[in-house]
């Protein structure tokens, strides 16, 4: 299953480092973040929670920059 | 400027009003320290706070952590030289912030500008409830309903017209500035502009997958498809930043050991300092944002022109075809027969083609109804009696009280009819009155009028080796590679013999360069894919043809090919422009820096001024 969240990060570096950590959380198969257009679009693993993984993607998102923001 | 912005304005503003009297007020040293230290932390705060978070995550090559240590450290020389001078760490986290919000503005602009482009996405559709147009969500209607679009609107969903006339601007789809007509009966697609009539549509199409929709999904899904280039940079972002800090590190240590090794004095301050300048000007902003920047404003500013590029890696691979293979049928030429050259033996070239027409009036094979078409007055059905369709002959008709017999040479034999035989690269279509052979009509695939000049555009940007393939005879084959100028072409294939032909030339090719095949989509989607660059054209509406291309052409007119090589050598161009700037300044300045010739508010300076004017270049992306 793929999603795509809008985002508000600030720095071009910090998206593509975001990029990473994200497809690092468990139960993510793959993350792209589009800086450009501040889109954030996750591929799912199968049967995972979506909430759960999320929440983790967004805990590890912040701790790149601080400021990030994403709609759920 | 967004609420993040503008308090970074303000904030910069206060700190100029603040560093102002700091420099004209003779405060004694006291006051000016404190004073200096509040400027410092109104302007720095939200730097150092990401800072220390970043060393809580054990994450500290971040620019903010480089930006802290500079300024803390500038700020703590100024203590321990007791030279008072704290400004200078003020000056530059004042200009790293003015380069921020430079950065961000300059970042916002442009985004704004390439998703302006891209501004196809329909607000709203009007269905009618109750005798009146309600505006609703276009999520909300489904297959099947019907859909208003009034004059200036833009068509929600794709459809087609049950009611009402009108004239469709399509640029934002097919960068085709000519207007269209529309009448009942005809498919619609979603993105268009409406201008004259007001028209009903039946939607065929749910929201989500109409074409509007699917362009924008495409074109925001390019960047997940990197570029060479793009990980490059990403990586060498990676190992770049720590690089940079390490080597700091041995510049404020090495030196002033070694001098005091031979007995000289450390000055440890200056080689301190020095360290810091080195810090500010590490960033690798300007690399890591104007890179996809410019991939982005490229692929942007080619879907404005009708081309939709589904990565960046494409533009990459576009900007080195050296080799371009064009499929016949419905890419050069228009895909459908008319009528090319009549030939007759002792009566008008217009009354055969009038016995003809008629003879064929009840017919629905394309060669009756391109008769019909090319005779373009209107039928008189009351002529023609006993009409006799022979299958995979002709047609026998009686019009006027006369025989007529229109066929191939099949129903020539069978009649039989004297006739004389003939070679052509097209269909012949004899025609015989009373058993009489009056002459033949010539029926063909015609060439696109773009055809030529495509070909041409593409031998004058650079690309000598152009091949057709086709599943058409010899003859034809070789009449349409002669009249458009191709060389090579191969002939009579099925369509999995043009996946080992085209193989063939890529196993010929050069490593270095790629080749770009181009197909109209149907039934030639296994040679797309195996291609280097797999170009669709005419794929508006045709949802296979955008799946399997790599690049797709809204409309059908060849001459977007060359465009499209253009627009992504442009890109590549100043990808490259801004690789060697922004990597050769920032070299010099670590060069200047390391040896104490550049102080740090020039370091900032050079940080901010590459990232602006590369930001600045990458947006020349957009325009071709």
């Amino acid at each position: 299953m793929k999603k795509t969240y809008k985002i508000e990060v600030d720095c071009a570096n910090c998206a593509n480092l975001m990029e990473e950590a994200t497809s690092k959380v468990n139960g993510v198969a793959k993350a792209t973040v589009n800086f450009i257009m501040q889109k954030m679009t996750v591929e799912f693993a199968e049967n995972t929670d979506v909430d759960s993984v999320m929440k983790a993607v967004s805990k590890a998102c912040r701790k790149i920059e601080p400021d990030f923001e994403i709609e759920l | 400027m967004n609420k993040k912005q503008k308090k970074i304005l303000i904030r910069i503003l206060i700190t100029v009003f603040l560093s102002a009297m700091l420099l004209l007020v003779p405060f004694s040293n006291l006051i000016n320290g404190i004073l200096s230290v509040i400027t410092y932390f109104i302007i720095g705060y939200d730097v150092l706070r990401k800072a220390f978070r970043g060393i809580l995550n054990r994450r500290i090559f971040d620019e903010n952590f480089l930006m802290a240590v500079a300024t803390l450290g500038a700020i703590f020389l100024a203590i321990y030289t007791k030279s008072g001078d704290y400004f200078e760490a003020i000056a530059v986290m004042l200009f790293y912030q003015i380069g921020e919000l430079f950065q961000s503005y300059a970042v916002g602009k442009s985004r704004k500008s390439i998703t302006s482009l891209m501004d196809i996405r329909p607000d709203y559709a009007n269905i009618e409830k109750n005798g009146t147009l309600v505006s609703v969500d276009p999520d909300e209607i489904s297959v099947g309903d019907v859909i208003i679009v009034q004059p200036g609107e833009r068509v929600a969903i794709d459809g087609i017209v049950i009611e009402g006339k009108s004239t469709l601007n399509t640029s934002a789809l097919t960068g085709e500035s000519m207007p269209r007509d529309i009448t009942v009966g005809e498919k619609i697609f979603s993105g268009c502009i409406n201008m004259t009539g007001v028209l009903k549509v039946r939607t065929t199409k749910e929201f989500g997958q109409s074409t509007a929709s699917k362009i924008l999904e495409l074109v925001e899904e390019s960047g997940s498809r990197k570029s060479v280039t793009e990980n490059f940079i990403s990586k060498f972002a990676k190992y770049y930043t720590p690089i940079v800090c390490y080597s700091a590190l041995a510049l404020a240590l090495l030196p002033p050991v070694f001098n005091m090794l031979i007995g000289n004095t450390a000055s440890f301050s200056v080689w301190v300092y020095r360290a810091l300048t080195f810090l500010v000007i590490s960033c690798p902003c300007a690399l890591v944002i104007s890179i996809p920047l410019t991939f982005f404003a490229g692929i942007g500013g080619a879907s404005r022109d009708g081309i939709l590029i589904k990565g960046s890696n494409f533009i990459e691979a576009l900007s080195k075809t050296k080799s371009v293979v064009f499929d016949k049928t419905g890419t050069l030429t228009k895909g459908v027969f008319e009528v090319r050259e009549i030939k007759t033996n002792n009566i008008s070239k217009e009354l055969l083609l009038e016995y003809a027409a008629h003879a064929e009036c009840s017919s629905s094979h394309p060669i009756s109804k391109s008769i019909i078409k090319a005779y373009e007055k209107d039928i008189d059905r009351k002529r023609v009696q006993n009409i006799e369709e022979i299958s995979g002959q002709g047609v026998v008709a009686i019009i006027d009280g006369k025989k007529i017999s229109v066929g191939n040479d099949k129903l020539m034999k069978k009649q039989p009819i004297d006739y004389s035989e003939c070679e052509h690269d097209g269909t012949v279509i004899h025609v015989a009155i009373d058993g009489a052979y009056s002459g033949y009509i010539v029926i063909s695939d015609v060439e696109k009028p773009t055809s030529k000049t495509a070909i041409e555009d593409l031998k004058a940007c650079g690309i000598d080796n152009i091949v057709m393939l086709t599943g058409d005879s010899k003859a034809v084959a070789e009449k349409v590679a002669s009249n458009l100028g191709i060389k090579e072409c191969s002939y009579e294939l099925l369509p999995t013999d043009k996946v080992t032909e085209l193989e063939k030339l890529i196993s010929k090719n050069d490593k270095k360069t790629t080749l770009a095949f181009v197909g109209d989509g149907i039934n030639d989607a296994p040679v797309l894919a195996r291609a280097d660059v797999g170009i669709a054209m005419g794929a508006i509406g045709s949802d296979a043809a955008i799946e399997a291309a790599d690049v797709v052409l809204m409309d059908d007119n060849p001459e977007r090919i060359a465009k499209a090589i253009k627009i992504s050598r442009k890109c590549m161009r100043i990808v490259r422009q801004n690789i060697v700037f922004a990597l050769g300044i920032k070299f010099a300045c670590l060069l200047l820096g390391a040896l104490g010739i550049s102080n740090m508010w020039f370091a900032i300076f050079a940080d901010v001024g590459v990232m602006i004017i590369a930001v600045i270049n990458a947006i020349r992306a957009l325009k071709i």
